[in-house]
C-alpha cells in the first residue's frame, strides 16, 4: 500500500507520502471504501500535503472516493492541498466539486468532529 | 507568443515535434506504464527547476506533462515524451513533445473542447494542457498517431 491509512477513533487517516500513480490512487479509493465497514468509520480525511500533480485523473479519483465513501454512510474530507497545486487545479478546471476540503490535518478533524454529515450533505446537494 | 493549432492537416508529419528551433537538454522518456508517468512529470519538474520557473509554474509544467503522458497511455498505449529546452531569441522555453503511434484522432477540434471525452475521463486533459501552457500543437493523423507539442515560456 503506497498510502498509508490510519485508523483514529471513528476516523481514517490517509496520508499521502509521495507521488502516486494512477493505480496507487485506485489501491487507495478501494482500500478506504473496505476500511471504513470494516472499522465502522464516520469520517476519513485523506491529507495530500505531499502530493506534487494533482491531475485529472487523480483529481476524479479523490471526488470518487468521497462520493463512494459518503455512500458507504462516513463523509470525507481532503486536507493539505498546496497553493501552487490548487493554482493549477483551477487553471484546469479540477473544483472537486461535492467534496469536502479543509487546510490541514488539524482543520480536518475539526471538520469531521462538527458534525460533517450535515455540512457534507449541503455540500452534496450542490453538486 | 500566438497560440498554434492544427488540426490533423493533411500529410501532417507525426512526430516531427519542434522543427527546426534548437533544443537542448534534451531528455527521452518513454511511456509503457503508469509509473512513467510520475517519473515524466518529475524530470520534467527537475529542468524546469534549473530554467529557474516559479513553484507555481513548476506544478503546472509537471501537471501538464502528467496529462499528456496519460493520453498517451489511455490512447495508444505506448509512445514517448520528449522534454528540452527551447530557444528562440534569447528567450527559453520549457518545451515538452508527446508522440505516440496510436489510433490518432479524428475530430483533433472535438478533442479540444472542455468536457469531451471517449474514455469515460473527465474530458479536461487537452483542453487542460492547452490552458496551462502559453504555445500548444496537435498534430494527429488516424492511424498514425498523435504528436502533441506544448511550451512554457520563461
Amino acid at each position: 500500500m503506497a498510502v498509508p491509512i490510519l485508523k483514529q477513533g471513528a476516523y481514517l487517516i490517509a496520508s499521502v507520502q509521495s507521488a502516486l500513480t494512477d493505480a496507487d490512487l485506485l489501491e487507495l479509493r478501494n482500500a478506504l471504501v473496505e476500511m471504513v465497514g470494516r472499522y465502522r468509520s464516520r469520517g476519513v480525511i485523506i491529507d495530500v500535503t505531499a502530493m506534487d500533480v494533482m491531475d485529472s485523473f487523480a483529481s476524479r479519483t479523490l471526488r470518487d472516493i468521497a462520493h463512494m465513501i459518503r455512500l458507504r454512510g462516513a463523509e470525507t474530507v481532503i486536507v493539505g492541498i498546496q497553493p501552487e497545486v490548487a493554482f493549477t487545479m483551477v487553471q484546469l478546471g479540477l473544483t472537486l466539486e461535492g467534496v469536502a476540503t479543509a487546510l490541514d490535518l488539524e482543520e480536518g478533524l475539526a471538520f469531521l468532529d462538527r458534525g460533517a454529515k450535515k455540512i457534507g450533505g449541503q455540500v452534496g446537494a450542490t453538486s | 507568443m500566438s497560440r498554434e493549432l492544427r488540426p490533423s492537416a493533411a500529410g501532417a508529419d507525426v512526430g516531427a515535434g519542434w522543427g527546426q528551433a534548437p533544443v537542448k537538454d534534451v531528455t527521452r522518456i518513454p511511456i509503457v506504464s503508469d509509473q512513467d508517468i510520475v517519473v515524466a512529470r518529475q524530470k520534467g519538474r527537475v529542468l524546469a527547476q534549473q530554467m529557474g520557473f516559479s513553484n507555481s509554474n513548476l506544478t503546472l509544467i509537471a501537471t501538464a506533462i502528467s496529462e499528456l503522458a496519460r493520453n498517451i497511455l489511455r490512447y495508444a498505449k505506448r509512445g514517448e515524451m520528449t522534454l528540452g529546452i527551447l530557444q528562440n531569441n534569447g528567450r527559453d522555453g520549457f518545451v515538452v513533445v508527446a508522440a505516440d503511434k496510436g489510433p490518432g484522432i479524428a475530430d483533433v477540434a472535438r478533442a479540444l473542447e472542455l468536457g469531451y471525452s471517449t474514455s469515460g475521463s473527465l474530458g479536461l486533459g487537452l483542453p487542460g494542457v492547452r490552458r496551462l501552457m502559453d504555445d500548444f500543437e496537435i498534430v494527429s493523423k488516424v492511424g498514425k498517431g498523435t504528436t502533441v507539442t506544448a511550451t512554457k515560456w520563461r
